[in-house]
């Protein structure tokens, strides 16, 4: 909304960054922010940003607040509140503001950073430390909270509401001092600049859910049937292992804490062999380690899925922040050729369906599914419309009786053979890592070897995926192609630039792995220039896209490795360009 | 022959017909003999019998047996089988490898695994070389072994896997003798039993590499003193034993680990509401 009178009119969309110092609760209050404005009707999602720190240490959350639906990052900041400015400046490249935007400074008498005044905000000083002098209890962040929920409109009683559900397990004093801070904030923002209200809501719609992609992949990891989770921490995929572990006793699974990657990855095989869905989630380090193993599935054909919610590489990288950059990994780093299922959610909403096809796939298909999250789509949480509960048929192909003629690995032609589960008298066969005949038996023959290649490969060029191997949205000459986190911020660029969906075409692939060349040329037919957009250094994903999927020549690659986030106005640009040629 | 009389299950009825590839006079041969008859004396029906190992010589054993198996990757036996067996408790899980699987490579989950007290038990045929490699230094290796990779030794004591196991936590140590194959196989069946991690180190020749393995049969001998309980006394005495004593060294009662069990089942469906504004 960049007018001259930033309050002349209700916004559609409105971004705030709440930034403070360790312990002052930025987090929390953003949190709050976004669950009241949920309260009220409105869409919205959060994001992170905090320092190296392990505890403590400058942080700040980004929330923005929409009457439609937030799928990317915003290109610019409303709103800039400082509970204080120490460190702040860290956060300065992470929050573009300029002269509509208004920097409310906490904390009196400071000087607020260049980094952020040079857009030309405006600024408004609040003597926080005073006005809390007489709220018992009272703390910033509270009162930010009810300064922003007031200049942006959101009602005092979804607040109220918000502290009551979050606060409860502390207390009564706990929710009335953070009230009464609140109520403070709001009497404060009446003498602030004026600012623009979110445009109401509409009512009426579908129910709105508060989650984040963590979250959404472990649940559709349990409505695929995950029963079985070993588990190795490591930020950013530890949430899906902390979600799923109270959860998974409650539908008759249990997680296990390994001492390593190697060891999750070889618990979830050995479990799933015994007849139990089972996943693990790491991200880049760890799928490095479990590359080997998860070549071990993929020969002996026993199910197994691998979340890997991707963070900055290569080694440590940048742990907090996202990229794309294991694509190669994922699809192309196993030894020997080892055909495998890889998968990306094109949202946060779209975590649950993709992790719970991702289990259907490999159940079904009885392989290896790596599913390719990122920390942007895991650790951002976001009111979503609730996902629609899908079921798919999923069975794993089990061999329940057998006679003397049973073979393990049985060239049936589809390439999927039964399986007999321990227990099964008769069925008995050794799963092996060694090539092996179709009996199971190790077996070093080219006859063999080509067989079972065949078999394998066969299983999964051949297997029906639907049409739920892209979301294809628009019709028209331009097409961006792309894929995960990045979806986000391509739909909003082509929205901008055609609402109604007839000169932008915008495909998302969510089957990353094997390729489909002829399905990417049937959705790019009638198509002159393509872009495709991802988040890393050496675009990988175009390569991809050219070397196996017969990418046109003249595509173009737009690609930018992490931290910052790929903002939609740069990619709006770039359309504009090309829809106008 | 009355049904009291006549065993459902004989030792050749958990052997497969697959000819093994280890070299003639392997110690291997002796001791997938002392698990058939371990398990023929327990009489678990083949098909609730996994047996799972890693790579390496030894680790061949699963298809060697009629029970279901999983030869794995090197050095990971251990987390396969515990996966296998929390989700499967119903399953007797047997793993099985050598001293480079399982004290080098899978080092980190050999510690863990005795931690963890799954109940299972571990063989570790030990023949102190890299056999399948032809001929490197294993983590039991003497430090001054000549050979191609190391010559001169390679200068580093030897791993001291029952101390290790001790001080790891594991339910149950035993030391056998490839030679002794009855012998073994009681200490098998014993292992099988006791509830938790039960670990038996198997001094297993191998001839090819290791020909002077050969007078093992002069130098092991049954430990002189009864098994113990108590972990200070076994750590003396697995600390400075001469490493040829055979027989049950050391045995706990520690729980067995399962992951927690809810029995108010409930639905998937149910987790919805907790993201509902």
């Amino acid at each position: 909304m960049n007018t001259s009178d930033p309050a002349a009119q209700a916004a559609e969309t409105i971004t705030v960054a709440l930034v403070g110092s360790g312990g002052s609760g930025v987090m929390t209050a953003g949190d709050f922010l976004l669950r009241a404005a949920s309260k009220a009707g409105w869409y919205g999602m959060m994001t992170r940003s905090s320092g190296p720190q392990i505890r403590g240490g400058e942080a700040a959350a980004y929330v923005t607040l929409s009457s439609r639906p937030v799928d990317a990052p915003s290109d610019r900041f409303d709103m800039l509140y400082a509970i204080d400015w120490k460190n702040a400046e860290r956060f300065s490249a992470e929050i573009p503001l300029d002269t509509a935007s208004l920097i409310v400074s906490g904390e009196a008498g400071a000087t607020v950073p260049d980094a952020f005044t040079k857009g030309g905000a405006r600024i408004a000083e609040l003597d926080v430390k005073a006005l809390l002098k007489d709220v018992s209890g009272g703390r910033p962040n509270m009162l930010a909270l009810g300064v922003v929920c007031t200049l942006m409109g959101i009602q005092p009683d979804a607040v109220e509401d918000v502290l009551e559900s979050r606060l409860g397990k502390k207390g009564a004093m706990a929710i009335e001092s953070s009230t009464a801070a609140a109520e403070l904030g709001a009497k404060c923002a009446r003498d602030l600049p004026s600012f623009p209200k979110l445009s109401t809501p509409a009512q009426n719609g579908p129910e709105h859910w508060v989650i984040t992609g963590n979250q959404a992949a472990g649940l559709g990891a349990l409505r695929g049937g995950i029963r079985f989770v070993a588990a190795y921490p490591i930020t950013p995929a530890t949430e899906i292992l902390e979600w799923m572990s109270p959860r998974l006793p409650k539908v008759g699974g249990n997680l296990v804490q390994a001492e390593d990657e190697l060891a999750s990855i070889n618990m979830a095989i050995g479990a799933s062999y015994g007849g139990t869905p089972s996943l693990t989630a790491t991200s880049g380090p760890g799928l490095a380690l479990m590359t080997e193993s998860i070549g071990l599935a993929i020969a002996s054909e026993t199910p197994v899925v691998v979340v890997d919610v991707m963070r900055g590489g290569p080694s440590t990288g940048i742990p907090t922040k996202s990229e794309q950059g294991d694509l190669n990994l994922a699809v192309f780093g196993l030894h020997g050729d080892a055909p495998h299922v890889v998968v990306a959610p094109t949202s946060i909403s779209d975590c649950v369906f993709t992790t719970q096809w991702a289990v259907h796939l490999a159940e079904s298909m009885q392989t290896a599914a790596i599913v390719l999250s990122d920390q942007a789509l895991g650790q951002t949480i976001s009111v979503i419309d609730k996902p629609a509960d899908i079921a798919f048929a999923t069975r794993r192909l089990v061999a329940d009786t057998v006679d003397e003629s049973y073979n393990r690995y049985a060239l049936t032609g589809t390439g999927v053979s039964p399986m007999s589960l321990p227990g099964t008298p008769g069925g008995q066969y050794t799963a092996d890592g060694l090539e092996h005949n179709p009996r199971g038996t190790p077996s070093s023959t080219a006859e063999d070897h080509a067989a079972q290649m065949e078999k394998r490969l066969q299983k999964i060029v051949e297997f029906d995926y639907g049409s739920h191997w892209a979301d294809i949205d628009g019709d028209g000459d331009v097409a961006v192609v792309t894929w995960g986190s990045m979806t986000g911020p391509v739909r909003e660029a082509a929205r901008r630039v055609d609402p109604d969906g007839s000169k932008v075409r915008v495909v998302s692939l969510r089957l990353l792995a094997p390729a489909k060349p002829e399905w990417l040329a049937e959705a790019l037919d009638g198509v002159e220039r393509t872009l495709v957009v991802e988040q890393t250094h050496s675009a990988q994903f175009y390569h991809y896209l050219y070397s196996h999927f017969g990418l046109d020549t003249n595509a173009e690659p737009f690609h930018r490795p992490g931290p910052l986030p790929l903002r939609p106005a740069e990619l709006e640009a770039k359309i504009r360009e090309w829809t106008r040629q | 022959m009355t049904a009291e009389s006549a065993p459902a299950f004989a030792a050749k009825d958990f052997k497969s017909d697959i000819k093994p590839v280890w070299c003639p006079g392997c110690g291997d041969y002796s001791v997938l003999s002392s698990v058939t008859k371990a398990l023929a004396e327990l009489q678990t029906p083949p098909e609730d019998v996994a047996v799972v190992s890693g790579i390496g010589c030894s680790s061949r054993i699963p298809a060697y047996t009629n029970c279901y198996g999983f030869h794995g990757v090197h050095g990971r036996a251990l987390p396969l089988a515990i996966g296998l067996k929390v989700s499967r408790p119903d399953l007797t899980v047997i793993v099985t490898g050598g001293d480079g699987d399982g004290y080098s490579i899978g080092g980190n989950h050999f510690l863990h695994a005795c931690r963890r007290n799954v109940d299972m038990t571990y063989i570790v045929m030990d023949n102190q070389v890299y056999g399948m490699t032809k001929g490197q230094p294993s983590p039991t290796t003497e430090p001054d072994w000549e050979s191609g990779l190391v010559p001169g030794g390679t200068r580093i004591r030897p791993f001291m896997p029952l101390v290790v196991a001790l001080a790891s936590g594991a339910n149950f140590i035993a030391r056998g003798f490839s030679g002794d194959p009855n012998g073994t196989a009681q200490l098998i069946a014993e292992a099988i039993r006791h509830p938790g991690f039960s670990f038996v180190e198997v001094l297993s020749p191998c001839v090819t590499f290791r020909p002077e393995q050969r007078n093992w049969k002069h130098e092991t001998h049954p430990a002189p003193v009864e098994a113990t309980n108590d972990r200070g006394r076994a750590a003396r005495r697995l600390a400075t034993d001469d490493g040829f004593n055979t027989g049950v060294l050391f045995y706990d009662n520690r729980a067995p680990y399962m992951p927690p069990v809810d029995a108010n089942l409930t639905d998937v469906q149910q987790f919805d509401r907790e993201f509902a504004v």
